[in-house]
């Protein structure tokens, strides 16, 4: 097999980044194994406790690049306790006691210390790259760690964490000599910022591409900002606070009009509507924009915005652009291929900002269209299958009607029909996220057509544990199933145990399933780790004769594992 | 009704009980064939003022049915539904929405909120069995699933109630619905509040917030709008930390009586052994109780229920509770 010396063979496999296709060429033979193992940069693993880091370090020794992800997509929405588990410490001591030459570590909901990223700046010299997404635990003495120690620090990307701030000094301690920045997000740091700090640090970065501010940096600030940083490509502003001082404005819009880089716009927290257009000269050039943080905005103003942006082909915004809004988007944006409408009114107080219609003008208008995230008051199954017609295109689909049980709103019938066109049209659809009023044929649908599905989203919805055996036996490529207060129980759970194998995780809250059948089903499959959450009750389950037909306590969260059940699990969570 | 009727409602109830409490959406379709049959039992709480409904629900429950469906859970649940706790980590039988939450399993959530939930309203009354036998009450907020009943059924109790007319009188919230993240949520939060507080109107959004607790072995959050006093915050997070504060009472002996029995953390917080502390906007760590509701829950960033002795500001005490005692002193 092998005519070529393994040099050869290993710049071949240079070529080859995706993760699933390395892990097919490990498959390929011992050799390819042993090859691919040693040259392998970037590794990906997206349960933490499906491996240990000593087990992550015998296969692939030589490792630049770590991406681990930590609590189960469903913490999200504060359905995962506090303390669940998820910690990073224990990756980011075998790391440093080992020999790996640690560049980029990825983290999503996991949990950090100050501790760990101290450890973390010491140990790596050639650390470049930090990226935080929906972390916890640790605060700006965190941050300050890896600024004062890691010398070829690039990338410092903190994205909707929730982090201490302790309104040090973390900005000052990147040293003088430190010019090497390209990105920097702080804009989830709800302190304040050291302002002349900042302005410093940005000045003496050249290679600056991505800064995102917080809500502490005023409009002065941010002009000053942008006139260092004209080379600038992703900016995410911070707050406007009631700038009525034109003078700041119009340097504002000097500063911008030489930011001719500019492809990505985020942030507009507390932003004054007229300032806005200060932007509009860079709309042209965006291919990316998120507004779904600028309540403040009216609508109108975020439509004047849009109409200049005829390159944009990422948009997340809130309902409130109305359906009127998305019409304006829908013959601006023709290489629109994500869009996320995010709801204002949480509580669905009946104010229907986006409908239906919203979300058929968009099909109809942009057709590079492959993924989008919609919450909306209301559904209707002929709107669904226009979109499906117009947009066979999905990768991506997720639909949130605010209000469980909804069905169609014209004709009362469940969205059946609707999802149904979806899966049955978008041939490649990944993800797929289902809600309003739903049985159990929605399912059959789902099982039947949407045989490229990875990952499935289920609330509120179903009539019998066969909706759920449908999508188990027809989806042969689903990896994350998250099913919440939908009526399926044990016989659903227990019908194909070695489905759980070549999926992810599974997690089951408020369905019928019992203690009993996840009892049933740890024993028969001992690669899994079946969880029981319940913070309610602290270990007293067991301690209470926890009868095996009661009704599980709330969730069940189970997955796959080579190394077995996990010792750091808190007392609420009760592991099969 | 008749003593059979009344077995068979029973042994309906039992069943619909025992999928109610995993089923927030109640059955919809009588005329699908077996689909329907397992949630229909459901529907048997839906228009209760008429009997054919119910013996036609039960006798539809007795014909196979799918999946799961041991009558013998029927009694546990029954004495699990109306005592066991809601599971919201976030809401625990706040004392003004207890009517719903406490009576119901942790299905019934969004009770008074959703109205194409109504289903929900039916089940209150059927955990707290007793309101079994007064099926009024579960008409109180038919929308959708009466609409689908009089469909498929002769008679119609067809409620025109129109899910977007009516306001809804409470809207108790699901935990985690809808789905947006907890950054979000509090990011907006803030954000309306902001301006909320440049035009006086209160905030809408849920406003969250850490507690600790000295000596528990993790953090719980709340959401400070979800109350509307001090009181309802402190029985909520009473009952959160209970479960903590039972293996410590041993040490409070303040009343010399079997302290075990009559532990609440109401009356560690209210002055013996804990006090509640929050951090304000500036980061620093004061006495709850100062300032009206409205203007705490303005300021406050983070709640910690403290030793008593360490909020009192001996020089062991962390550095700002001296300040704390301090300040608040300023201010009373």
């Amino acid at each position: 097999m092998n005519y070529f010396p393994d040099e050869v063979i290993e710049h071949v496999f240079d070529f080859v980044t995706s993760h699933k296709d390395r892990n097919s060429i490990s498959l390929v033979c011992k050799s390819w194994f042993k090859i691919e193992r040693y040259s392998r940069q970037n590794v990906f693993i997206g349960n933490c406790y499906s491996i240990s880091p000593e087990r992550l370090l015998r296969r692939f020794p030589c490792f630049k690049s770590l991406t681990l992800k930590g609590k189960p997509h469903f913490a999200d929405f504060n359905l995962v306790p506090h303390g669940w588990g998820g910690f990073v410490q224990p990756w980011i001591e075998a790391l440093a006691r080992s020999r790996v030459g640690l560049e980029e570590l990825r983290l999503k909901r996991m949990v950090v210390t100050d501790e760990g990223l101290e450890l973390l700046s010491r140990s790596f010299v050639n650390f470049k790259s930090l990226v935080l997404v929906s972390c916890e635990g640790f605060s700006t003495d965190g941050l300050a760690s890896i600024a004062s120690n890691c010398r070829h620090l690039r990338d410092l990307d903190l994205q909707e964490n929730e982090i201490d701030d302790h309104r040090g000094q973390w900005l000052s301690c990147f040293p003088e000599t430190y010019t090497s920045l390209v990105t920097l997000n702080f804009a989830c740091l709800e302190g304040e910022t050291n302002l002349v700090a900042l302005e410093r640090l940005v000045a003496r970065s050249p290679n600056l591409r991505s800064l995102k501010l917080n809500r502490a940096v005023p409009l002065d600030a941010l002009a000053r900002l942008m006139a260092c940083a004209p080379q600038i490509v992703d900016l995410g502003v911070g707050s406007y606070e009631d700038e009525q001082d034109s003078e700041s404005c119009l340097k504002l819009q000097a500063a911008i009009r030489k930011c001719t880089s500019l492809r990505s716009l985020s942030g507009f927290l507390e932003a004054a509507p007229h300032c806005l257009s200060a932007f509009h000269p860079v709309c042209h050039n965006l291919t990316s924009l998120n507004l779904s943080y600028a309540a403040e905005i009216h609508g109108s103003h975020l439509i004047k915005l849009i109409e200049h942006c005829k390159k944009l082909q990422r948009l997340w915004i809130l309902d409130s652009i109305g359906d009127k809004g998305l019409e304006v988007v829908a013959s601006t944006c023709k290489e629109l291929q994500e869009l996320r409408v995010f709801p204002t009114d949480l509580h669905g107080g009946g104010n229907t900002a986006v409908t239906e219609d919203g979300l058929v003008a968009i099909s109809a208008g942009c057709p590079k269209l492959h993924s989008i995230l919609y919450f909306c008051q209301q559904m209707t199954n002929a709107a669904l299958i226009t979109v499906a017609r117009n947009c066979p295109n999905f990768i991506r689909f997720r639909l949130c009607i605010l209000e469980p049980h909804k069905p169609d709103h014209v004709t009362s019938q469940p969205l059946d029909e609707g999802f149904g066109a979806i899966v049955q049209a978008c041939k490649n659809l990944k993800r797929l996220s289902v809600s309003g009023l739903l049985t159990d044929q929605v399912f059959l649908y789902i099982g039947m057509f949407a045989t490229q599905l990875e990952m499935l989203s289920i609330a509120f919805a179903g009539d019998t544990d066969k909706g759920m055996l449908y999508v188990l036996n027809g989806c042969k490529k689903m990896r994350k199933l998250e099913i919440r207060d939908s009526p399926f129980g044990d016989a659903a759970l227990l019908a194909d145990v070695n489905k759980y194998e070549t999926m992810r995780s599974l997690w089951m809250s408020s369905c019928e399933v019992t203690l009993g059948g996840c009892k049933r089903l740890a024993r028969k499959a001992p690669w899994l780790n079946v969880e029981i959450i319940n913070e309610n009750d602290n270990n007293r389950m067991e301690e209470n004769g926890y009868e095996g037909r009661q009704k599980v306590d709330n969730k069940l969260y189970l997955y796959r594992t080579v190394v077995g059940t996990r010792v750091d699990a808190p007392p609420f969570v009760w592991i099969l | 009704m008749s003593p059979e009727e009344e077995l068979q409602s029973n042994g309906s109830v039992a069943s619909s009980t025992r999928n109610i409490v995993g089923v927030l959406k109640e059955h919809n379709y009588l005329g699908l064939s077996d689909c329907s049959s397992v949630g229909s039992s459901n529907l048997s709480g839906l228009a209760d003022d008429d009997k054919a409904t119910i013996s036609l629900k039960a006798t539809e429950l007795t014909l196979g049915l799918p999946g799961s469906q041991s009558p013998a859970r029927d009694t546990e649940l029954n004495l699990l539904g109306p005592a066991k706790l809601d599971e919201k980590p976030f809401f625990p039988l706040l004392p003004s929405k207890d009517e719903m939450c406490s009576s119901s399993s942790h299905k019934n959530i969004a009770s008074g909120n959703k109205r194409g939930f109504s289903d929900t309203m039916d089940k209150v009354p059927l955990y707290t069995e007793k309101n079994w036998m007064f099926p009024e009450a579960v008409l109180a907020t038919q929308s959708v699933i009466k609409k689908e009943v009089a469909q498929n059924l002769p008679k119609g109790k067809l409620s025109t109630t129109n899910n977007s007319s009516s306001p809804p009188a409470a809207k108790a919230q699901i935990v985690g619905w809808p789905p947006v993240r907890s950054y979000r949520k509090n990011t907006l939060a803030t954000t309306c509040k902001n301006s909320d507080e440049v035009d006086g109107k209160p905030g809408s959004g849920p406003l969250f917030v850490k507690v600790s607790m000295d000596g528990a072995p993790y953090l719980r959050k709340v959401d400070l709008r979800s109350y509307t006093n001090y009181g309802e915050l402190s029985a909520a997070l009473e009952k959160m930390f209970t479960t903590f504060t039972l293996g410590q009472c041993g040490t409070s002996g303040a009343t010399g009586k079997d302290v075990r029995n009559e532990t609440k953390l109401k009356d560690l917080l209210n002055g013996k052994d804990y006090v509640l502390t929050y951090e304000d906007k500036d980061g620093d760590w004061m006495l709850v109780g100062d300032f009206s509701w409205e203007i705490f829950i303005g300021v406050c960033k983070k709640l910690k229920i403290m030793k008593g002795c360490d909020a009192i500001g001996l020089a062991a005490a962390p550095a700002p509770a001296p300040r704390a005692m301090e300040k608040s002193k300023m201010r009373a």
